[in-house]
């Protein structure tokens, strides 16, 4: 069922993304990794990780200005309501005592809860928070408050931490460090080269994949990617789904007509 | 005693059982079509496909509603012609497929035919009966006369049985199921969604980009059963239900009705996959605990009850 949800905060991240911060049961009961759908009355439907999930209390998204609907949402103020169905799809597995989490751009929205659940559970994982540039770096404070000096910053520019992408910083962590696990989320390129360099290591990953999501509860097929449901079947696959689904993951993914076209970021 | 039958033949399109997925529902992904008939599926049904690609609706396009779900996807598809590979990479692997179809016009309807039959499908299913994309390109399943036109159409140029898909948002579905056998129909899909839609109180508008949608899941099988039993009344012809079919008794009461197969969406929310294998054992389970030897057994039994 459709819910209406008040925005009871919004905390701009960088210029163009905000954390819009919202009361909602269902919500507040997500696991780490799971979506919600998001519709602007008036205007379109779309997925967005639960960046922050907090049993009784608020709930967030992360959004950036990349469309129509994502403009309006992050012009978005304190009061304004939006429309949540979910939370939908299979989240992360939290597993291993040595996990490497690896962020690029937004998708430290879906892996701050993550972390937090890791904290939790009496372990600290080591966190790669990489952006463009150092005003993207989205959570920096709640992060490092969380994880102190396990969270490594990286930036393409060079502005701040490590210069390179988040995966260049993963393979130099993998091969430093000893994770036992690694999470990704981020630039499907990004993530993909995660992947194959953790393969090579045999490092098992979660990966939380993106495609065309239409109905989020696995009916209309518009998120395929292979044989599974990026809905329903993910967002988040791990390794063995990944192996299967390699010829696509990085590839290649379907336009909204059901086309084959090339994932380009 | 006997080795139990679950095979159905549907005007010559022979089937290991009696299940299949309803269009629109995941077929818009050979692969997906493939997991549909490795959960136990006898046969695959694409995508309605037309005669270009389109992105249909925006979202919001499903929502959830009492005893069911209300969508308008707006038939997303990348066009036939471009479908035709996916439909002969399912035929390699030995997997029947239906290819469902529409047009905007009588001649689209003709041309797609064609091409769908040229690549091979199992079957063929005219779905003239999208209640969501009217504005754009009418129904032509809501009068006799069209519905007798498209089939006539469709027939002249397919070589594999063809289906027609009918709606049940008219005031005679009998009437309409008549004309599809007036224009050569090899069998009927009754029913497609029933048109309806969902507005949000707190919001104060209707949820759905298109404004209605159609209507699947449990609340439309009480309509479908109706519909199924009356056309079966009405035609000489194999009928395929389809409509709130989310467990073997649910096909069961639809193949009483007349039925010869069945068709199961909305079901794979919460079933998943598997659904069709369970209705498959669900079934068997049936005809051997009331002594009969196949499906054929059990199709219309009901009418002659009544």
């Amino acid at each position: 069922m459709m819910r209406a949800a008040v925005i009871t905060r919004v905390l701009r991240m960088a210029p163009d993304m905000v954390t819009l911060y919202f009361e909602d049961e269902e919500c507040s009961k997500a696991s780490p990794g799971q979506y919600a759908m998001i519709w602007i009355p008036g205007g379109e439907e779309i997925p967005m990780s639960l960046s922050t999930i907090n049993p009784g209390g608020e709930s967030s998204l992360t959004v950036r200005d990349v469309g129509e609907a994502t403009k309006t949402l992050c012009d978005m103020k304190e009061g304004d309501k939006v429309g949540v169905r979910g939370p939908f799809g299979r989240g992360y597995t939290v597993s291993g005592d040595s996990p490497l989490l690896v962020a690029g751009g937004t998708g430290v929205a879906s892996l701050a809860p993550l972390a937090e659940a890791f904290v939790e559970r009496g372990v600290k994982p080591t966190f790669i928070l990489g952006a463009k540039t150092e005003s993207d770096l989205a959570f920096r404070d709640r992060l490092e408050n969380l994880l102190g000096d396990s969270v490594v910053l990286a930036t393409d520019d060079g502005s701040c931490g490590f210069e390179g992408f988040s995966s260049q910083c993963a393979v130099k962590l993998m091969d430093e460090g000893s994770p036992d696990i690694i999470y990704t989320c981020g630039p499907e390129l990004m993530m993909v080269s995660v992947f194959d360099e953790a393969e090579s290591r045999g490092i098992p990953v979660q990966a939380s994949l993106e495609r065309y999501i239409k109905c989020a509860h696995g009916l209309c097929g518009s998120c395929a990617i292979g044989p599974y449901r990026v809905c329903m079947d993910g967002p988040v696959f791990d390794s063995e789904k990944l192996r299967e689904v390699r010829e696509d993951f990085g590839s290649r993914k379907m336009d909204p007509t059901g086309k084959i076209v090339g994932v380009d970021h | 005693m006997s080795q139990l039958s679950l095979s159905v033949d549907i005007a010559g399109l022979r089937l290991r059982n009696p299940t299949m997925n309803a269009a629109g529902v995941l077929g818009i992904s050979a692969s997906l079509l493939k997991r549909v008939y490795e959960g136990g599926a006898g046969a695959v049904v694409t995508k309605s496909l037309g005669p270009a690609p389109r992105s249909g609706h925006f979202n919001p396009t499903m929502v959830i509603v009492e005893g069911g779900v209300l969508n308008a996807m707006g038939l997303p598809n990348p066009g036939a012609e471009y479908f035709v590979s996916a439909i002969k990479a399912l035929r390699a692997e030995g997997v029947p497929v239906v290819a469902s179809f529409f047009g905007a016009s009588i001649e689209d309807f003709r041309d797609v035919a064609e091409l769908l039959s040229e690549a091979g499908a199992d079957a063929l299913e005219v779905n003239v009966s999208c209640p969501n994309v009217q504005e754009e390109l009418g129904m032509l399943g809501a009068d006799c006369l069209n519905t007798e036109k498209v089939t006539a159409a469709v027939k002249e140029v397919s070589k594999p049985p063809v289906f027609v898909k009918l709606s049940p948002n008219v005031t005679d579905i009998a009437e309409i199921a008549k004309a599809a056998e007036m224009g050569g129909a090899d069998a009927i899909t009754a029913v497609n969604t029933l048109k309806g839609m969902a507005i949000d109180a707190d919001f104060k508008r209707p949820i759905l980009t298109n404004v209605t949608g159609g209507l699947s899941g449990p609340a439309l099988k009480s309509v479908a059963l109706r519909c199924v039993w009356d056309i079966v009344q009405a035609v000489d012809l194999p009928v395929v239900g389809c409509g709130g079919v989310a467990n073997w008794r649910d096909a069961v009461e639809f193949m009483l009705a007349g039925a010869s197969a069945v068709e199961v969406g909305t079901a794979i929310r919460e079933r998943g996959f598997g659904v069709y294998k369970e209705i498959t054992t669900g079934i068997e389970g049936y005809l051997e605990a009331n002594g009969f030897g196949s499906i054929k057994d059990i199709v219309g039994l009901a009418q002659e009850a009544a």
